[in-house]
């Protein structure tokens, strides 16, 4: 695997997680620095969502340690002033309204200013912030997650699924968005299953298998090594190759 | 603290504007009205809704407490992934959630009983009452914390329910029956103090003169609770039955993934 650029942001080492007698992840390390989309992609059940959540501190390894700016997280919640994080589901309490639950999210992060507004305005936030969050359709409940994971100018950004279920306007405005903050040297990890989307967005790609990394590198690499200039014939290839050995 | 205060102010928000809230205190001022209406006594009135209160605030309570929980487990993830410490957010829910219960239920049972006239043994239906929301919502907590399947969790609020409401006195009338030739008045009033639903019951009878008809234990529950450090007693142990479920519900979401 190439080394990213010095200092890393996030280091990953060795983290393992077991849920009962299935082990979700097996001594998954890497690093990541600043300035990159990395996409994080595997089928279903993979360990894709339990390492970002494992990250944000929702889930909590067994072994191994995760380093943000050099200092493990386990226990600690401080490192969160700069992460912003969009979970795959979003449900919020029925009877707030859009402006409360930012205020909520502001409040909690006692930060009422130097905030970035742009996706909120670009999607049609402002026009909806009376509204009760519990007469939002649950795309609508995606574009307030959208806007909140950067609201707060945070320095790690992770997404998870995070079109899925948004239209393609909202989803093509966050795109643009991703390509800003990698631009404005922000490390972004993004879990999805849409192939297109990775290709447009990342330039690098963790690939899981069965809770293990499989694949670490640039998109181009994986395409040199097999020979496929589609992503996804490229991972097919290579999971054909190398995963299935293992 | 700050940021769990916080946090208490936006589910104070959400939920005294919720709808089952409503209904919730709706269908208690229609009970107590119900009751009063039926009787002009007011230590008749005292005991019939002691008993409602004593049946309906545990089950509410657990039912609402535990349905809430799950239903928000999603923004729970938004919520910790915010600078803040698991605590301040288990915190800011669980008394979020009790203090909204307990407020539909002195609008609710309060509201009708204040027009009416208070007496002493109404008062204590209020005060059991509010403890009982508090009580009970920790339970619920606990049960949520502990099992991680929604339909596991809901089974378990509900035997809480029925084990503190019914089974617990079944079991202390059977043992009472079986060992009868035996002095067990202490015992009795030593058991009482393992459900909550029984102390907050003694409680509220004491006040009324019909604990008279209670035999031997029912002159040692005066004894006891009568005097002004026995009600003390009695209400520092509903504190610790409203305060144990609650640290152990902590204890296991601090350690539990979400």
């Amino acid at each position: 695997m190439s080394t990213p650029f010095p200092p890393p942001l996030l280091e990953v080492k060795a983290v393992s997680k077991t849920f009962g007698r299935f082990q979700a992840l097996k001594a998954v390390s890497f690093q990541a620095a600043p300035g990159q989309v990395i996409a994080i992609m595997g089928p279903n059940g993979s360990g894709k969502s339990t390492l970002l959540k494992s990250l944000v501190g929702l889930v909590l390894p067994e072994q191994g340690q995760i380093l943000f700016q050099n200092q493990d997280i386990r226990g600690k919640s401080g490192y969160r002033h700069h992460l912003g994080y969009m979970p795959q589901i979003a449900r919020y309490p029925e009877n707030l309204t859009v402006s409360e639950l930012l205020a909520l999210v502001q409040d909690l992060r006692g930060l009422n200013d130097n905030l970035d507004r742009e996706l909120h305005l670009s999607l049609g936030l402002e026009e909806m912030e009376e509204k009760k969050l519990g007469s939002l359709s649950g795309g609508m409940r995606q574009r307030v997650n959208a806007a909140l994971a950067f609201l707060f100018k945070p320095e790690l950004i992770i997404l998870d699924e995070p079109t899925a279920s948004l239209d393609p306007l909202s989803a093509e405005l966050l795109k643009e968005k991703i390509h800003a903050e990698k631009a404005a040297g922000k490390l972004l990890l993004i879990s999805s299953h849409i192939v297109t989307e990775v290709e447009e967005l990342a330039d690098r790609l963790i690939f899981m298998l069965e809770g293990q990394i499989c694949f670490d590198d640039r998109l181009d690499v994986l395409r040199e090594a097999t020979g496929q200039t589609r992503l996804g014939a490229a991972l097919a290839e290579w999971v054909k190759k190398h995963a299935l050995k293992q | 603290m700050l940021l769990n205060n916080k946090l208490l102010k936006y589910v104070l928000y959400d939920l005294l504007r919720s709808k089952v809230m409503l209904a919730y205190g709706l269908l208690l001022m229609a009970l107590t009205l119900s009751v009063s209406a039926l009787s002009g006594d007011r230590a008749q009135i005292a005991i019939s809704l002691l008993n409602l209160v004593l049946l309906l605030v545990p089950l509410i309570s657990l039912i609402f407490s535990t349905m809430y929980s799950y239903q928000l487990r999603d923004f729970l993830d938004l919520l910790l992934a915010q600078p803040v410490s698991r605590r301040g957010v288990f915190l800011g829910q669980y008394l979020g959630v009790s203090s909204s219960l307990a407020l539909a239920f002195l609008a609710g049972c309060g509201g009708p009983l204040l027009v009416g006239g208070l007496t002493e043994p109404l008062i204590w239906i209020l005060i059991v009452g509010v403890m009982l929301s508090f009580i009970f919502t920790g339970f619920g907590f606990l049960a949520v914390n502990w099992q991680t399947d929604k339909i596991r969790g809901m089974a378990t609020s509900l035997f809480i329910w029925f084990y503190t409401a019914l089974l617990f006195d079944a079991l202390i009338l059977f043992g009472l029956v079986a060992l009868q030739d035996y002095p067990l008045e202490k015992p009795a009033l030593i058991l009482s103090f393992l459900n909550p639903v029984d102390l907050a019951r003694i409680l509220v009878l004491i006040k009324l003169d019909i604990s008279a008809l209670m035999g031997y234990t029912g002159a040692l529950y005066r004894q006891l609770f009568g005097s002004g450090w026995g009600q003390l007693l009695a209400c520092a142990v509903l504190l610790v039955w409203a305060i144990g479920p609650v640290l152990l519900a902590l204890k296991l979401f601090e350690k539990r993934d979400c």
